[in-house]
């Protein structure tokens, strides 16, 4: 099973997620996207810590988060895209979370011991994180003209990047789509299917994107390589 | 014969609530404070939450995103307890967005370095809580219970804060110099969040008359010191100011003259950061107003559903 790359998801969607903090519409939701962004966090530096056991060259989270580059990373390209307006951010945590649910359905029954334990721990805070979405999906969706064209903007915007997430997984598709269908149905909104789906961030073939998150969250760690913080 | 009840209560150490009869001016009192305050606690998240991205290692972004996660609670706790005195969030805000509510002078200083991280912890959460600590006996029930559970918050921040200090101490001389660069920028803003001095303050008397405060400005400055300036040794670090010394005689730590023309300055608006605070405050709430607005219209269609 892919730990890292898992790991890498995880990482690099909490970044993008706690960009948001301090500048949310509201309150409640500077604290509900700081909540989310820690819970990615936390499996992130699980599994991150997992690989490098695995691995055995003695690499800890904070060298494997911090010290590889954007050729290195192997997250999917989805949880890279920049989060955009409001509507954007929710379309791409609606899409990345129906995903994610049945990743961990999936990997809590894995024979790896310690990513099984992960898995069935973050299984329910995606669940939580996905009642979360649909619901801002609906509200936007419903809401008003403005908030359903913004949201259908995201969606059109990060169509491209779903495939990947099944180049791995192509029996995660249906449930996917049993989660994501009716929430859009009941909201007014439409995925649209591109013809030209992007791939490649297993690989470490990333969007432009990735560089300037990294250059930024990796700034003060590689500026004083070897300390303790 | 209300007044008479008031009185009484207040003499005996019994809680104001919301629903007893209290002068207009203590209320309009309260509400300056808890605005103030709560607004404190939301512009506090940007100096903070301007490290989140480059925090140095996961464990650190874990526990910055937390901690701005708190005081993000504190700020909805407090606009809570001063809705109970008949205004709502959204005026606040417009009163806050608008200048005509300030929020603690300390957030108008930029956060430079990633020491910043631990010098606001310790200094910046260590002299609110010197405050809070006050706050959680003031005469207003709504407010002083909210400040049991932000104290303990504030507590827990402030040493996770030294913590981050005591790392960057113990390491590099490079991290040490960081450190000690953090708290020659953040000491004297601290002193200065204790406000005017009491000969000073317009409002310490009558707050104080309605136990809405307990202890007066320059109290509560030297209590700040007295802990703070051990601290600052065990760390190895010098603290910016040439006066301070140890007075045997009273007790307590003597230190040097504040610069009140820097306090009042950005009191004014004219801080390294008032603008950019409020205009990214502003922005953020613009930005969100086609998000608030659906989700008014759709809990309106829920709600007559
Ligand atoms: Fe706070
Ligand atoms: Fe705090």
């Amino acid at each position: 099973m892919n730990v890292l790359g898992f790991a890498d998801d995880n990482l690099i969607l909490a970044q993008r997620l706690s960009e948001w903090v301090a500048a949310a519409p509201d309150l409640e939701l500077d604290i509900a996207v700081a909540n989310i962004a820690l819970d990615h966090l936390g499996v992130a530096r699980a599994l991150l810590t997992h690989f490098g056991d695995l691995e055995g060259k003695g690499r800890t989270e904070d060298d494997l988060a911090m010290f590889r580059s954007e050729r290195e990373l192997t997250n999917l390209l989805i949880c890279e895209q920049p989060n955009g307006d409001f509507g954007q951010t929710i379309a791409r945590q609606l899409l990345f979370d129906s995903y994610q649910v049945g990743l961990w359905e999936k990997l809590a029954g894995s024979p790896d011991e310690v990513l099984a334990a992960v898995a069935s721990k973050a299984l329910l805070e995606a669940r939580y994180h996905w009642q979360h979405s649909a619901t801002w999906t609906e509200r936007l969706g419903r809401g008003t003209e403005e908030s359903n064209r913004r949201m259908q903007s995201g969606l059109v915007a990060l169509a491209r990047y779903v495939d990947e997430m099944f180049d791995e997984h192509q029996d995660l598709r249906r449930g996917f789509d049993e989660r994501l269908t009716p929430v859009l149905d009941e909201s007014r909104l439409v995925l649209p299917k591109d013809p030209f789906p992007r791939r490649g961030g297993r690989r470490g073939m990333h969007t432009e994107h990735l560089g300037h998150l990294l250059a930024k969250m990796q700034s003060l760690a590689r500026a004083y390589p070897g300390v303790q913080w | 014969m209300r007044e008479a009840k008031f009185r009484a209560l207040l003499e005996a150490e019994e809680k104001v609530e919301s629903t007893d009869w209290m002068p207009e001016e203590y209320r309009q009192t309260l509400i300056r404070q808890i605005a103030q305050h709560a607004h404190s606690e939301i512009i506090g998240m940007q100096p903070e939450g301007n490290w989140i991205s480059r925090a140095p290692s996961l464990r650190r972004k874990a526990i910055l995103i937390a901690k701005v996660q708190d005081e993000a609670g504190h700020g909805l706790y407090l606009y809570s307890a001063a809705e109970t005195l008949g205004v709502n969030r959204d005026q606040l805000m417009e009163l806050l967005h608008s200048g005509k509510q300030k929020y603690s002078s300390i957030f108008n200083y930029p956060t430079l370095s990633w020491a910043d991280m631990g010098a606001i912890g310790w200094l910046v959460d260590g002299a609110a809580i010197t405050n809070q600590v006050m706050l959680k006996r003031c005469s207003y029930g709504p407010y002083a219970r909210a400040m049991v559970k932000i104290c303990l918050e504030e507590s827990f921040h402030q040493r996770q804060g030294y913590e981050i200090m005591l790392t960057l101490c113990n390491g590099s001389a490079e991290q040490k110099a960081m450190a000690q660069d953090s708290l020659d920028r953040w000491w004297w803003p601290s002193l200065m969040m204790f406000g005017p001095h009491d000969s000073e303050s317009t409002h310490t008397e009558q707050s104080m008359e309605w136990k809405i405060k307990r202890v007066s400005n320059d109290e509560l400055r030297q209590q700040f010191v007295d802990m703070t300036v051990p601290q600052a040794d065990y760390l190895g670090l010098q603290i910016p100011d040439p006066d301070l010394a140890w007075n045997e005689e009273r007790g307590h730590y003597d230190f040097g003259p504040i610069d009140w023309d820097e306090f009042w300055a950005v009191v004014k608006g004219h801080g390294p950061m008032n603008r950019d605070r409020i205009e990214h405050k502003r922005k953020a709430w613009d930005d969100g107003a086609w998000v608030r607005q659906a989700a008014a219209v759709s809990s309106a269609v829920a709600g007559s559903a």
